[in-house]
């Protein structure tokens, strides 16, 4: 695919319309899409200080208007989890779409939606939890009660990213109509893959929520089964990490490699990565529940595989991907064994971001293998070592990923020049240390067996773990990364308000293939077959464990407990 | 499909590096007996003080070392919530949730369970040395969910 095609402004479209493709009735909705989507950082990242001082004993709820630590840490889970990275997810993954496809995306009245539903969601789950009527954090485990509004609210939420699905799948349909026999463009198919993924996975938790709760949240079912929610929770909430991680890769990809200067190594070795995410991540579930007592055993065995199964595709990507930055930092004059490490542009903010962001990747996939692995798991399952884990996972290797792409999507989008470079690149590399110290905190602590998602600060039995110098890199660490993160907005609204009028239209920034779309396999353009591999294999690790756990055991009222 | 050498490579490493993974966790599993909690059997949370044996919370003595811990676990306490036992003591928790979906984990043990309406959670420990063992409601279960906690004291 040609990454230099010329770039033309239309009137009040800034700097990246360009005529035909680039809609601006469907560029205001990806640009709304987006701004929710670090609102949702903005607000759910503030609660982190909260939390951060919470460890050391500093209780600092009451000053920020909340009832509860735990009012605050729903609004951190909710929004950081579900808003940023949705709203990001349907931003950039559609605008990758229509620079993939170099076509417009299938419908107008789609992407206008999304934004929409995403708006109605937040807003109505905001007042709920606002309002201390859904004090429930952001995995709502039932029988606890919550607002009927607050699961209004985050099924808008999942409405809008199927809106996003629904349109990407027809977007290239519409391609393929335009361009018989040919390979989808990889830039194109990887975002529809991430999303049919997504489609596959969230099934469970609509089920759970038009189902389930809804009508019991209603009064409708006086009684509902906890522990078959869950099992419709986790179906759904190991694959949404994936849904989280997948635009990360997309950038790591297929971006980062042109912003270093090098190029991707083979068109299908990334579809082959894609597909295996497609399949695995969704029959996983069960790792989530290694110490729930009501599933049978041989289950739990059974996700133990397909879990390991889906590690598989971040491993490939962590030999791919550093190959493609060897290859830039090469063609930048980098010699011998790591010489080519110093020479990649470490002082694009942009770039700093995204490789810091991998960087942490690499332990939090490593920790990430700790949890799955079963008898293992018995010693890290709800501590602090989880959190520990995920702020190096979602919390790092996504959302400064995302954090690093916005600091030139948002030049990008608004024709202005990135402002505070300097700053820009101070607030990576604070993330970066500042994660490190936090999870090196929580981890540690995690394994003398404080619990996870406790308000540590009030807790009677702060000082029986003898966790109390982990718990300041907790606090040390986290505090940092709020104010990095209070950085970042500087940045982007001194870019917004302030920022010179860039003097020529930005490209969107597409890495060369070594081999391209011509030489990848038909098999590995099929999506409708894999998807159906996806299905069977969903239906190899679910229909026996409901099975074996029929009938359902549907005994609980809600409660509510705060 | 074209697939470079050092990545053909990389993939087989990969996959070694996770068979060698699932074979350590087997060794752990029917070698050194670390075990995941399996289904204990079902219990109506609402009808919990009529059922037994949480109608008759605490510890009882089955002989030989070995004892049984019946916990309730309601918000936002544990009924008891401190058991004392001898040095080599063998004790299996037996717990059950009267509300909403709580947690329990033994510092310094592999004893980690969830405890969630409707089911019974049972998991089992070995006390070799003495002193005293918090264990910890791990899952959030409300307001008060951090005064939720207990203690096996071992002699």
């Amino acid at each position: 695919m040609s990454a230099t095609a010329r770039p033309q402004a239309v009137a009040g479209g800034g700097a990246v319309a360009r005529e035909g493709v680039f809609l601006a009735e469907q560029l205001w909705p990806i640009k709304g899409q987006l701004a929710l989507a670090l609102i949702g950082l903005a607000v759910g990242g503030l609660m982190g200080l909260m939390q951060a001082l919470d460890r050391v004993g500093i209780v600092i709820y009451k000053g920020l208007l909340l009832q509860s630590y735990y009012q605050g840490l729903t609004i951190h889970g909710v929004l950081l989890a579900f808003l940023f990275t949705f709203g990001f997810g349907n931003a950039f993954v559609s605008l990758m779409a229509i620079r993939g496809f170099e076509r417009p995306l299938a419908s107008t009245f789609l992407v206008q939606g999304a934004f929409w539903t995403m708006l109605a969601g937040t807003l109505l789950a905001a007042y709920a939890i606002l309002r201390n009527q859904a004090t429930v954090l952001f995995t709502f485990y039932a029988p606890m009660r919550a607002s009927s509004l607050f699961y209004l609210g985050a099924a808008l939420l999942v409405v809008s990213t199927l809106l996003t699905a629904l349109n990407l799948v027809l977007t290239r349909r519409a391609w393929q109509r335009e361009h018989p026999a040919e390979r989808t463009p990889l830039l194109g198919f990887v975002g529809v893959v991430t999303y049919v993924m997504w489609a596959l996975a969230s099934l469970g938790v609509v089920v759970l929520v038009v189902f389930f709760l809804l009508p019991w949240q209603l009064g409708w079912l006086k009684t509902t089964d906890p522990q078959f929610n869950r099992i419709l929770f986790w179906y759904t909430g190991h694959a949404i990490v994936y849904f989280w991680l997948m635009p990360a890769y997309i950038s790591w990809y297929l971006i980062v490699p042109r912003q270093v200067g090098g190029r991707v190594f083979s068109d299908s070795l990334v579809r082959l990565v894609f597909i295996l995410l497609l399949i695995f991540s969704v029959p996983t579930g069960l790792h989530h529940q290694y110490v729930d007592p009501g599933i049978p055993t041989v289950m739990k065995v059974v996700h133990l595989f397909t879990t390991f199964s889906v590690v598989y595709p971040s491993l490939v990507t962590a030999f791919t991907v550093m190959a493609a930055l060897e290859d830039g930092g090469r063609a930048r004059g980098g010699r011998g064994l790591l010489g080519w490490i110093w020479k990649l542009p470490w002082g694009d903010p942009s770039v700093a971001a995204q490789l810091l962001a991998m960087l942490v990747f690499i332990l939090g996939g490593a920790t990430g293998i700790v949890n799955a692995s079963y008898n293992l798991n018995n010693v890290v399952h709800n501590t602090s070592f989880i959190p520990g884990h995920f702020h190096m996972t979602v919390g790092t290797a996504v959302a400064l990923s995302f954090i690093g792409i916005t600091y030139w999507l948002i030049p990008y989008l608004s024709g202005r020049e990135l402002m505070g470079r300097r700053l820009a690149l101070a607030q990576a590399w604070l993330w970066f240390v500042g994660v490190l110290l936090f999870a090196r905190g929580q981890i540690a602590a995690g394994l003398l067996g404080e619990p996870r998602r406790s308000s540590i600060g009030e807790a009677p039995y702060r000082d029986l773990i003898s966790a109390g110098l982990d718990n300041w890199l907790t606090a040390i660490g986290g505090t940092l990364m709020v104010i990095s993160g209070a950085l970042y907005f500087i940045v982007i609204l001194w870019t917004l308000l302030a920022g010179r009028r860039l003097a020529q239209p930005m490209e969107i920034p597409v890495a060369e293939m070594r081999f391209g779309a011509r030489e990848t396999a038909p098999l590995w353009d099929r999506l409708g077959f894999w998807f159906l591999v996806g299905v069977i294999l969903v239906a190899i690790a679910y229909i026996p464990l409901f099975v074996l756990y029929l009938p359902l055991n549907s005994v609980s009222p809600p409660i509510k407990v705060y | 499909m074209r697939i470079e050498t050092y990545e053909r490579i990389f993939m087989v490493l990969a996959g070694l590096m996770l068979a060698l993974g699932i074979v350590g966790i087997a060794i752990g599993a029917l070698v050194a007996g670390v075990h995941v909690p399996s289904p204990a059997g079902r219990v109506d949370p609402r009808a919990l003080s009529t059922t037994p044996p949480f109608d008759q919370p605490g510890l009882r003595d089955l002989g030989g070392g070995k004892y049984e811990a019946v916990l309730v676990a309601r918000a936002w306490q544990f009924q008891p919530n401190e058991i004392e036992v001898p040095v080599g003591s063998t004790v299996t928790f037996t717990l059950a949730s009267s509300d909403v979906i709580h947690g329990f984990e033994l510092t310094g043990t592999n004893a980690n369970v969830m405890v969630i309406p409707g089911q019974i959670s049972q998991v089992t420990a070995r006390f070799d040395q003495p002193g005293e063992y918090l264990w910890v409601c791990h899952e959030y279960c409300g307001f008060g969910h951090h005064q939720m906690y207990g203690k096996v004291v071992v002699r």
